[in-house]
């Protein structure tokens, strides 16, 4: 029944030694920058693309993948921020859809003015991620028993309202499509899109890397439970995720009708699975807490290399999609390598 | 519930030693859960700069005391005062605005955070200026300067980077950090709720020198533990809780481990509540040896 207290600086001492090994360092390395991996594997397979067909670097192709991936890459931004909450969005492609018919519908056919139809937009996607939000927190449904019920719901209602037809780009006012409008840059065709993309994607890293917001998400989805106890309101941070992200995938629906130029009700119909692969590959954890915006963008990016490389080498399209799925469980594997030192 | 009616002229009575007036008291707590007592009349005194130990047996009612004091609980009945002022705390947030920090045995922090954002969490500073006005913009580097200087006072220097992951840590030092965490707030009063349960030997050594380190800085704590050794190690005082009330109150010096044992387990029928005026003699005086109980 006795006990001598160690000096304290023993145990410390002892994991400053245990960290050389090279699989450790590389493991420490990954552990600390996460979007190391999603870079890596961007730039080996555009190095590997350039060599098997030159027409892969330049610039006209690399701008259509840029604005090919916008959509996805929008929408996996929100589905990032609910997947570091440790949560799933399955409604992300029918919140857009349906805020793209109320942009698209109410400008074009009932004469609402444009900008006021963007902002009703933006309403109804803040209203779909309250609700998201809300059946999570108050009701406490699992998020992806939560987000499979409004997936339909949201779907449903895009097609009551518009009757199942879509309105062509050539029907709406300019600012509806001014999100497809092409700009030069040098030799890079850039549509205003990319550009909005990218803000959106600076606005939220900024918040959750610079904010108290940010950090606070990080830790309700890494351990719920020490959040709370450190004094921050879960329901309350997870409540707001759901909002923001139900914007962000209003402000997708945007970006959407400048791209496909209309607004149609079965436009995102694999949004919701493209965009958590595109989370996934960006080195985003599945059990929350962990990931980063940037990764999310390389894994964006890592999807519509990989399609348009695949493409311009000739490989079969349902190829693509095998190396699709096999990049997501690789990234999915690593992740729980990188996660596994926990002690 | 009559001796708790005893208890609450102590203080008051003893106005000619300001320096013992309670940092933190408890007075007749209730707290029942249906027909299960948890607290029965408990009365509780931390006195300036002491480490006061709280054992007893699993349902002696210690994490419901403990969950009283730091709000998680609202008793039934009863008072508690801090700093001679009257407080009730309705959520554990409203303690720890009123400067009482908790450490919990679970390790509550967030692993994938790193060690600053671990101190600072839920309390992150923000940058002077418009950046941190209008952009709500995190003081990030000020907050790693402070971790690392918390750190370096209560003697963990060799966690040097505040930047690491607190997941990469073992588990004596991811308690360390909870602990720096609640030493940087606790302005008042450190509760340790069993925090070396999750802990090894070494680990352990690591925390009960940081609970020394906080009463140096005269820091008053509270520490609740099964683990005996570890408690008469670092207790000026141990409450022992039998039966949702206060047994006695004991010193390492004026009983053993194993006579707290039998206290705590009803063996020696040492519940009698004059012990609990042992408390009044303050830290480091030795405390009435069995057989010396009595009304007065």
């Amino acid at each position: 029944m006795s006990t001598t207290i160690q000096a304290p600086a023993t145990a410390a001492e002892e994991f400053e030694k245990r960290r050389h090994s090279p699989a450790e360092r590389v493991h420490h390395i990954l552990h600390s920058h996460p979007s190391i991996s999603p870079a890596l594997v961007l730039l080996a397979a555009a190095i590997v693309f350039t060599i098997v067909n030159d027409r892969f670097i330049r610039p006209s192709n690399l701008s259509l993948i840029m604005q090919q991936v916008a959509v996805v890459g929008t929408l996996a931004i929100g589905q990032t921020l609910i997947i570091l909450t440790a949560g799933i969005d399955l409604s992300v492609g029918a919140v857009m859809v349906l805020c793209s018919l109320v942009i698209a519908k109410s400008a074009a056919e009932r004469g609402v003015p444009a900008p006021l139809a963007l902002i009703l937009g933006l309403v109804v996607g803040i209203l779909a991620g309250l609700l998201n939000g809300l059946l999570v927190t108050r009701v406490k449904l699992p998020p992806f028993i939560v987000t499979l019920g409004t997936l339909n719901v949201f779907l449903a209602l895009g097609l009551l309202y518009s009757n199942g037809n879509s309105v062509q780009g050539s029907e709406m006012p300019g600012l509806l499509t001014w999100t497809g409008k092409t700009i030069k840059l040098g030799s890079f065709q850039i549509t205003t899109g990319v550009i909005l993309v990218l803000l959106i994607a600076a606005v939220v890293a900024f918040a959750l890397g610079q904010t108290s917001w940010g950090r606070h998400v990080y830790a309700v989805g890494d351990d719920s439970e020490a959040a709370r106890l450190a004094g921050i309101s879960v329901q309350r941070v997870l409540l707001s995720v759901y909002v923001v992200a139900g914007l962000i995938f209003a402000i997708t629906a945007w970006i959407q009708i400048g791209r496909a130029f209309s607004a149609t009700p079965n436009a995102g119909a694999d949004a919701n699975l493209d965009s958590i692969t595109a989370v996934v590959i960006g080195g985003t954890s599945l059990f929350g807490g962990r990931g980063t915006i940037v990764g999310t963008l390389l894994g964006a990016l890592t999807v519509g290399v990989f399609r348009n490389g695949l493409a311009l080498a000739g490989v079969d399209v349902l190829y693509q999609t095998l190396v699709v799925g096999i990049l997501v469980i690789a990234a999915v594997s690593l992740d729980q390598w990188i996660r596994k030192v926990r002690s | 519930m009559t001796q708790a009616t005893d208890t609450h002229q102590e203080p008051t009575s003893r106005g000619n030693a300001p320096a013992r007036e309670p940092v933190m008291e408890a007075r007749g707590l209730i707290k029942t859960f249906g027909r299960v007592v948890g607290l029965d009349g408990v009365d509780l005194q931390l006195y300036p700069g002491e480490v006061l130990g709280i054992i007893g047996d699993n349902g002696a009612g210690k994490s419901t005391l403990i969950k009283a004091l730091t709000g998680a609980v609202i008793p039934d009945q009863g008072q508690m005062f801090l700093e001679g002022m009257e407080v009730s705390f309705k959520r554990p947030q409203d303690a720890r605005e009123a400067g009482i920090e908790t450490v919990y045995q679970t390790l509550a922090v967030a692993p994938a955070l790193d060690i600053a954002s671990n101190l600072f969490l839920g309390r992150e500073k923000r940058r002077a200026g418009p950046l941190g006005s209008w952009l709500r913009m995190l003081d990030v580097a000020g907050m790693r300067k402070e971790a690392g200087e918390q750190m370096a006072e209560l003697g963990i220097s060799t966690i040097q980077n505040m930047q690491q992951a607190v997941e990469t840590l073992s588990g004596g030092q991811r308690q360390a950090v909870a602990v720096a965490r609640a030493a940087a707030f606790g302005s008042k009063v450190v509760v340790l709720d069993e925090p070396t349960a999750a802990l090894g030997v070494k680990e352990s050594g690591l925390v009960l020198a940081l609970i020394k380190q906080l009463k140096e800085r005269g820091l008053p704590v509270i520490l609740i533990s099964h683990n005996m050794p570890h408690v008469f190690e670092v207790a000026d005082r141990i409450h022992i809780q039998r039966l949702g009330r206060c047994a006695t109150v004991i010193t390492p010096e004026s009983h053993s481990m194993s006579e707290a044992v039998a206290i705590m387990t009803g063996a020696v029928p040492a519940d009698s509540p004059g012990h609990q005026r042992d408390g009044r003699d303050g830290p480091g005086s030795p405390g009435v040896p069995p057989g010396h109980e009595g009304q007065g």
